[in-house]
């Protein structure tokens, strides 16, 4: 586990100390450009999320109504698309010169990032009590709103904010389907400098540039996230009215209208309904005889190898990290915050980490197929660790106590406790680390050899060329790669909802 | 003086309160009291204008104020749980009320000030609410539901959680700040010792027309 999170990150450092490479990058314009619209594209993505997302967050944190769990499901299926794919769909729907450059890049973002807004807000407590209490000392609705909600929600907001920006700002699938040249993000510009123009250092330097001003933006943003003090959550009520809902059915019609429009895009071809993207949809000829150079039935079944080696990988190394986590005490949380930078760091970073680590004298494994897999693995196993290590910690001490005093020896003590208790969150994190897998991009990109790619990779490049009949099977592969990330998660979330059952 | 007029209200399908009239006339302190459960929060709501009625009236000072949305009623409530605003301290609490009337900061100031002494919390004002004892609670939800002189005040179990020696002097306490006050009040409590303590007049709510 070391050697895969700590190795790389120590790596990407050393190699920017190279007192060439970094007066190198930060001396060119092109850097700060690019810093530049990372940033603003970010902050502007983030307030658009955050404006739009709060109203049906309020609904979602206040009443229950028919489609509440549909709505929220809906949305979360949403965000854990495939960004290439979403990104598509995005496409399919922006007219002609709306369709690439930041206007593009933003709507994407809004699109992807409405689910952390509304789960966020929707689980924080929301103050009923206390709005009651304004309004019979005299406060009016607005008041009310502006003076004791706004202000008692606005921690759970700006934790909402912080995620959306980091994830805006980290954006890379969306940014390369999307972005033009004028806007590019650090992600996608760490990427064209280590992988086209090969300048690794030049790489690194800007992958840590963007985890300072990460770090930056966090810490900042931290302070405003301190609750202030309304605990447990709100009791949900009936729906006043139906033009309450109006926007839960606003923000459905947009998050939705992507998919949709990807799987219009996917049945059109050269101006007309064709079903030419479905049938193409594994060749990969451009005419007989003249072939493409990508084979979309070899990049499906490399897809699924991935996501299978990538899913047995991470949790192998995630359960050996809850294992060792639930045995050591202090030191176990360094190693827990540790396995969550992943998270924070960006997929290409972790990529890029992993591609300077394993290409050096004595770990040459670059060429090796399983470096993709590795890679997906290692942006994973959070998403394996965190729920896994939250159900370990909600194990009572006592419990294991009871378990040996009825007679269990330790090790049976702990599987009968611990290991009971693990035994969903791993299975659950599993599915995500396929689904991860699965749509996986970033790191994907900088690990990638050719001839093994994987269904993002082909989606992305058929997208970028010209001509109608490669759009449209683009987009049927990405109705695909959707169809098989949403089935997942929707499985996951069924399995899970019915242990609340039982 | 607040009249109650053949108030019938339905929460969830069920009736909770059926045909019920109370007259309170100004100045009187008029306690109901009733077993948990028999619609006492929800009269004090309706007078509030927290809760829409199914049939009936409420009038203030005489004028029907069933349609009137609550922060126009000049109606004051108690909450049994306070509902203090967390994220403003004790003087930000107190001077809600009177910021949401319009008065002038140095007015405000003295008000509050005023009011927090009444209720025996003199220089509390700076105080986290999150730092005050039960009882000291208590004592600010009333100082900050009497600060924009509202023309009924409701209390709803206002003493309720706190042990036996505390309630009873508090009690006493509240019943002198309300009467120096003058304030009309109704009074909800499960607790018919505690209804006698407090006010001029105490009534089961069995007897004005409940249906638990």
């Amino acid at each position: 586990m070391v050697a895969l999170v700590v190795v790389p990150a120590v790596n990407l450092v050393i190699s920017t100390l190279d007192a060439g490479a970094l007066s190198g990058a930060l001396g060119d314009e092109r850097v700060w450009e690019v810093v530049w619209f990372s940033l603003w594209q970010a902050v502007v993505s983030t307030a658009v999320t955050v404006v739009i997302g709060v109203w049906p967050a309020m609904v979602v944190a206040r009443h229950r109504f028919r489609g509440r769990a549909v709505f929220i499901g809906g949305l979360t299926a949403v965000f854990v698309l495939p960004t290439v794919v979403l990104a598509a769909g995005v496409q399919v729907v922006l007219p002609g010169e709306w369709a690439r450059g930041a206007s593009a890049v933003i709507v994407a973002h809004v699109v992807f990032n409405l689910a952390v807004v509304v789960r966020t807000v929707a689980v924080a407590p929301v103050p009923v009590g206390l709005e009651d209490a304004a309004r019979t000392l005299g406060a009016s609705r607005m008041q009310v709103a502006l003076r004791v909600t706004l202000p008692l929600v606005a921690p759970a907001l700006w934790s909402a904010a912080a995620v959306v920006f980091l994830f805006s700002f980290t954006s890379f699938g969306v940014v390369r389907v999307l972005g033009d040249l004028s806007s590019s993000t650090i992600e996608v510009e760490v990427w064209r400098r280590a992988i086209r123009l090969g300048d690794v250092s030049g790489a690194a330097v800007l992958s840590v540039l963007q985890v300072v001003v990460l770090a930056a933006v966090l810490v900042v943003t931290s302070r405003m996230q301190r609750s202030r003090g309304l605990r447990g959550r709100s009791m949900l009520s009936p729906v006043p009215g139906a033009w309450s809902l109006a926007p839960v059915v606003a923000v459905a019609a947009l998050a939705s209208t992507p998919l949709v429009a990807l799987v219009w895009g996917s049945f059109r071809s050269d101006g007309g309904f064709s079903l030419a993207g479905w049938r193409a949809f594994g060749s990969d000829e451009i005419r007989p005889g003249l072939r493409l150079g990508l084979d979309p039935l070899a990049a499906l079944s490399a897809s699924l190898m991935s996501a299978v080696v990538a899913t047995v990988l991470a949790v192998v190394l995630g359960g050996l990290a809850v294992a060792v986590i639930s045995v050591t005490g202090r030191s176990g949380a360094w190693l827990d915050a540790g396995l969550a930078l992943p998270l924070g760091v960006s997929a290409v970073t972790v990529g890029l980490g992993l591609l300077i680590t394993f290409d050096s004298g004595v770990f040459d494994w670059r060429a090796s197929w399983w470096m993709v897999p590795l890679g997906h693995a290692v942006v994973a196993v959070p998403f394996v660790v965190r729920p896994a290590v939250a159900a370990v910690r909600s194990v009572p001490g006592d419990l294991r106590a009871a378990a040996a005093t009825l007679g269990a020896s330790p090790v049976r003590a702990w599987w009968v406790t611990v290991g009971a208790a693990l035994r969903r969150p791993l299975a659950a994190g599993a599915g995500l680390a396929a689904a991860v897998s699965l749509g996986e991009f970033g790191a994907t990109s900088l690990l990638s050899r050719s001839g093994s790619e994987t269904l993002p990779v082909v989606i992305e490049r058929m997208l970028a060329r010209t001509g109608g009949s490669f759009r449209a099977q683009g987009h049927a592969l990405a109705v695909v790669l959707a169809a098989a990330t949403m089935l997942i998660v929707v499985l996951i979330d069924r399995w899970r909802d019915d242990r609340v059952g039982h | 003086m607040l009249a109650v007029e053949s108030v019938s209200v339905s929460l969830a399908g069920r009736r909770v309160l059926d045909g019920l009239s109370l007259e309170v006339t100004a100045g009187e302190v008029v306690a109901v009291f009733g077993p948990s459960g028999s619609g006492k929060s929800t009269l004090l709501r309706v007078v509030a204008g927290l809760v829409d009625v199914d049939s009936g009236r409420v009038l203030v000072d005489g004028v029907d104020v069933t349609a009137v949305p609550t922060h126009r009623r000049s109606v004051g409530m108690v909450f049994q749980d306070e509902q203090l605003f967390p994220h403003r301290d004790v003087a930000g609490n107190v001077s809600f009320g009177l910021e949401m009337a319009g008065v002038e900061r140095g007015e405000r100031e003295a008000r509050v000030a005023e009011v927090l002494a009444a209720v025996g919390l003199d220089g509390f004002g700076g105080r986290d609410v999150s730092t005050l004892s039960g009882g000291e609670a208590k004592r600010v939800a009333l100082a900050r539901s009497l600060a924009p002189r509202p023309t009924v005040l409701l209390a709803d179990e206002p003493l309720t959680g706190l042990d036996a020696d505390l309630h009873d002097r508090l009690a006493v306490d509240v019943r002198s700040v309300l009467r120096a006050s003058g304030t009309t009040t109704l009074w909800v409590t499960h607790d018919r010792a505690e209804a006698e303590l407090v006010a001029d007049r105490s009534v089961s709510l069995l007897d004005l027309g409940s249906r638990a």
